[in-house]
């Protein structure tokens, strides 16, 4: 059973960061360079990560399967980055933030991590002004902020709709001066398809160059996973479609316990679903949230009619009707559920009958069409290109899909996992936003735990590690993972069977979105703990990938990963079934309110489930790490 | 309006460069690509294809993708002769069935340079671009040793001119479009954004002197103000941005030139 020692420091809320920090074990200077790190992943943490750690004198190797670490996935966030600068005087300060994330994450997150993140939300922004992010700015020169869901302060810094994509191309021009200089080794085109393990540390990992099919051995004396999240498990999703939980799931596999899988986003904002070649599904801002307005017709008679004809007195907006203190901008879970409710009784639009109207006839009417356009016309643009419609005169159609995992690898304070030597980071790890996130939150917590919390911590892990001590690449256990993993691939491609690996992709994203997407039950579940495990099988018997694993192959890339989803889809059923409340992002159709708001039960489940892998076609272990609030009282997430 | 979409489909051919590797030989193959929703994105007529030619035994046509909203650069098709296809400022993800005829044939290829190599059918080997970045194209600031964010105020006209150049998503259509395979206009938004800021003038100078360094060491040519760039960009960055690094980079040679140099430069004091 794994140990599970969050390593909470002691103390008032407000000073454990800053006792911690000075508390910890460092490194000499000269000592540095004697270490080898590895970081999987250069979105925002793994960047920022890498590049701050080659700037403190480590030898810093990174690998990313793209071909270039400017593509990671947070270059698509759009809306922006919370930080309690409270610039605008409207009263924001490190607690409120931490108290709306707190919060927002239905009380399931720690509240320690959660303030730390708060308070290091402030250098973030100076951090990346100081990098040359082009941050929206107001006439004076000084920087912009607007509002997003959960918050009644105006928080978030911008870059028009492309906040991710400035703030990563920061990070990236970071790294890029690291690699220039010699302090950062990159391997693009290059997959992490297993984790090393050495005398019950992590050392190492199993790559597969994705051009050439070369599987490399590579050791170091710590290695960062900064992966991302596992949200394609959903097949539809507005995740990149390379994004994948390989890097996660195998270290699962090697004993990393894997932390509340069922918390999922789903966020309330994006463009329906068209048809069954769809590859993807598109986010519409949250920030559109702060001047669009949501509603549905209200008779089920009016819902085929043109938006513009229905009257005033004949529109439900709901958001507004049920929530009148957060109105539109209530946070992301509780508006996907309020969409899927009014979908449900029939009221909803479009020619799926799954969507809801955004509407920003009245913010045009107070702005103008160009006070819209300066504010979201890359929005409105991708909105065109997508269903060729013009949102500016007649309203957006969306709907909830599938954004962001809350869950992922359990981390302790240190933001290192149950294995020794393994630091996880960013959307990968479980560690900052409970049960559901706030808008413009991920970015925070990315460049947070990159730039600002794992740099010290570890340099704390390290200091108890010999120099020159890491194990050779060609130590049995590395020359083992290899063997694994090559047996894997010919695996995948002596099957020969009769379906693509998208078939199969398919087929679990609908068996999850169906089961174990907005609304859960225990029946629903249970059948789909049947279902996955029989399209697994399937899979294994029936998949075909063309090609050699020797030369650039998508399909085998594809086909790895979707293994793994089908393992990892199952453990979200479990998680999601063994949580017999509903929080956040997971709703339990049998533990709701009698106004359809989520019950929480936190006399038996104010608790991280850290679930630990315990071998092939054995149900894995539950264990848990009470989350004991010492400053903040649980009470009913109440956005009315 | 509710859904003006029709419900129509249409067929087309494909005609695909295939390449099985960077040393071998090319050639183009058509393939039918039939009952498309007109709603369907470029990229999933590909996947459709694609999952046809695996049940056939064939091995399906690689392409490059990744975010398929227009905003990671990965993909990089030349779709009837034009990088990223006939729509003005969209990337290839961004294209639409609803952009060709039924029965028209389409042509598709790698973006064509030579400081891009095919690495197979339609990817191409775009590093060059990090290694540019990688001479210049940053601040240099540590973690943690920024000064608060409002201490620097800039004026909003040059941080909208910075953002309009940052929008730069690296996918190399500039260079695509490009009869001379220019970087100009992608090394000049880079330049532009940070020369425009307070907090990149330090290293004004250097950048713009090194990243051009290295543009040209990789082998991408000259600019000869055809904007043919500019045209091709999916987020339709301006060609006023390569004028302005010209001029940047003037100013910058000719300081380099008569430029002092401290006597200790090279070394710290004890």
């Amino acid at each position: 059973m794994a140990q599970l020692d969050s390593k909470i420091p002691s103390g008032p809320l407000a000073d454990k960061w800053r006792k911690h920090k000075a508390e910890i074990k460092l490194v000499n200077p000269a000592n540095k360079r004697k270490y080898k790190v590895i970081v999987v992943g250069a979105g925002l943490a793994g960047s920022s990560a890498s590049a701050t750690l080659a700037e403190l004198g480590y030898q810093v190797e990174t690998f990313v399967f793209h071909d270039s670490p400017r593509r990671a996935h947070s270059i698509a966030a759009q809306g922006g980055v919370n930080a309690a600068k409270n610039y605008q005087n409207d009263g924001d300060s490190v607690h409120r933030l931490f108290y709306d994330t707190l919060k927002g994450g239905d009380y399931r997150a720690r509240e320690a991590n959660v303030h730390r993140l708060a308070e290091v939300s402030v250098n973030i922004i100076d951090q990346c002004v100081a990098q040359g992010v082009p941050f929206a700015r107001e006439y004076g020169g000084l920087l912009a902020n607007r509002s997003f869901g959960g918050a009644q302060v105006s928080r978030t810094f911008y870059a028009r709709g492309q906040t991710g994509q400035q703030l990563l191309l920061g990070a990236y021009s970071a790294l890029s001066k690291m690699i220039g200089q010699g302090g950062v080794k990159l391997h693009v085109n290059s997959e992490m398809l297993d984790l090393v393990i050495v005398d019950g540390q992590a050392k190492g990992i199993i790559v597969r160059n994705l051009v050439t099919g070369e599987i490399t051995r590579h050791a170091a004396d710590a290695v960062i996973l900064a992966t991302g999240g596992y949200g394609n498990v959903f097949n539809l999703s507005t995740y990149a479609r390379g994004s994948n939980a390989t890097a996660i799931w195998r270290a699962y596999k090697r004993g990393a316990c894997f932390a509340n899988p069922c918390y999922t986003q789903i966020h309330p904002t994006c463009i329906p679903v068209s048809g069954d070649y769809q590859s993807k599904l598109t986010l519409m801002s949250e920030s559109l949230r702060n001047d669009g307005r949501i509603w549905v017709p209200k008779k089920k008679e009016d819902c085929a009619k043109d938006p513009n004809s229905i009257a005033e007195a004949d529109r439900d907006y709901y958001l507004e009707r049920m929530y009148p203190s957060f109105g539109n901008l209530a946070p992301r879970d509780i508006a996907s559920r309020a969409a899927k409710r009014v979908c449900d009784e029939g009221r909803g639009v479009g020619p799926s009958g799954l969507g809801v109207y955004l509407d920003f006839s009245d913010a045009i009417r107070r702005l103008t069409e160009a006070g819209v356009r300066e504010r979201y016309g890359n929005l409105f643009d991708i909105y065109h290109e997508i269903t060729n419609e013009n949102a500016y005169k007649t309203p957006m159609r969306i709907y909830p899909a599938v954004h962001y995992t809350m869950g992922g690898l359990w981390v302790d304070y240190n933001l290192m996992s149950n294995v020794p030597g393994l630091f996880v980071l960013g959307e990968a790890n479980f560690s900052d936003h409970g049960a559901n996130r706030l808008g413009a939150s991920a970015l925070m917590q990315g460049l947070a735990d990159g730039y600002f919390v794992v740099p010290y911590t570890v340099g704390d892990y390290l200091a108890s590690q010999k120099p020159g001590s890491r194990p050779s690449p060609d130590a049995p256990e590395f020359k083992a993972a290899e063997a694994n993993i090559t047996g894997l691939t010919s695996r995948l491609l002596s099957i020969k069977g009769s379906h693509p690996v998208s078939y199969f992709h398919k087929k679990l994203g609908h068996l999850m979105w169906t089961y174990c997407g907005m609304a859960r039950t225990k029946e629903g579940l249970e059948k789909a703990l049947v279902e996955i495990p029989k399209l697994r099988a399937e899979f294994w018997a029936a998949v075909t990938v063309p090609g050699s694993a020797g030369t650039l192959n998508q399909s085998l890339e594809q086909a790895g990963r979707v293994a793994d989803f089908l393992e990892l889809g199952e453990l979200l059923c479990r998680d999601a079934l063994t949580r017999e409340e509903s929080c956040g992002g997971h709703f339990r159709e049998e533990h709701q309110h009698p106004d359809g708001e989520c019950k929480r039960d936190d006399e038996n489940f104010a608790h991280v489930a850290a679930w630990e892998y315990q071998g092939e076609g054995k149900t894995p272990l539950r264990n848990t790490e009470p989350l004991n609030y010492e400053f903040v009282k649980m009470s009913v997430r109440n956005y009315k | 309006m509710v859904a003006a979409n029709s419900t129509k489909t249409i067929s087309v051919t494909i005609r695909v460069w295939r390449q099985d590797g960077p040393d071998k030989p090319g050639a183009f193959k058509d393939y039918p690509a039939t009952n498309l929703s007109p709603d369907m994105s470029f990229l999933e007529m590909l996947d459709v294809v694609n999952d046809g030619l695996t049940l056939n035994g064939e091995e399906p046509i690689a392409f490059a993708h990744d975010c398929r909203e227009g905003i990671c650069g990965t993909c990089s098709l030349v779709i009837n002769g034009k990088p990223h296809g006939p729509n003005k400022a969209v990337a290839s993800c961004q294209t639409y069935m609803r952009s060709f005829q039924d029965g028209e044939t389409i042509v598709i290829e790698p973006f064509r340079a030579n400081p891009f190599p095919v690495i197979k059918d339609l990817i191409t080997d775009r590093s060059a671009f990090d290694k540019i970045q990688q001479a210049g194209g940053f601040i240099s600031v540590r973690t943690g040793a920024a000064c608060d964010a409002n201490a620097t105020p800039v004026p909003k006209e040059n941080a909208d001119l910075a953002m309009d150049a940052a929008q730069c998503i690296g996918c190399g259509a500039c260079v695509a479009a490009c009869k001379n395979a220019s970087a100009m206009l992608f090394v000049s938004a880079k330049v532009s954004q940070l020369g425009l800021l307070p907090q990149g003038q330090p290293e004004r100078d250097k950048r713009v002197l090194n990243m051009v360094a290295t543009m040209d060491s990789l082998g991408f040519g000259s600019c000869t103000n055809q904007y043919e760039c500019s045209a091709a960009c999916p987020k339709a960055i301006s060609h006023d941005f390569i004028a302005r690094m010209n001029r940047d980079y003037v100013k910058a040679s000719f300081r380099a030139s008569f430029r002092p140099v401290s006597a200790g430069a090279s070394g710290g004091a004890g």
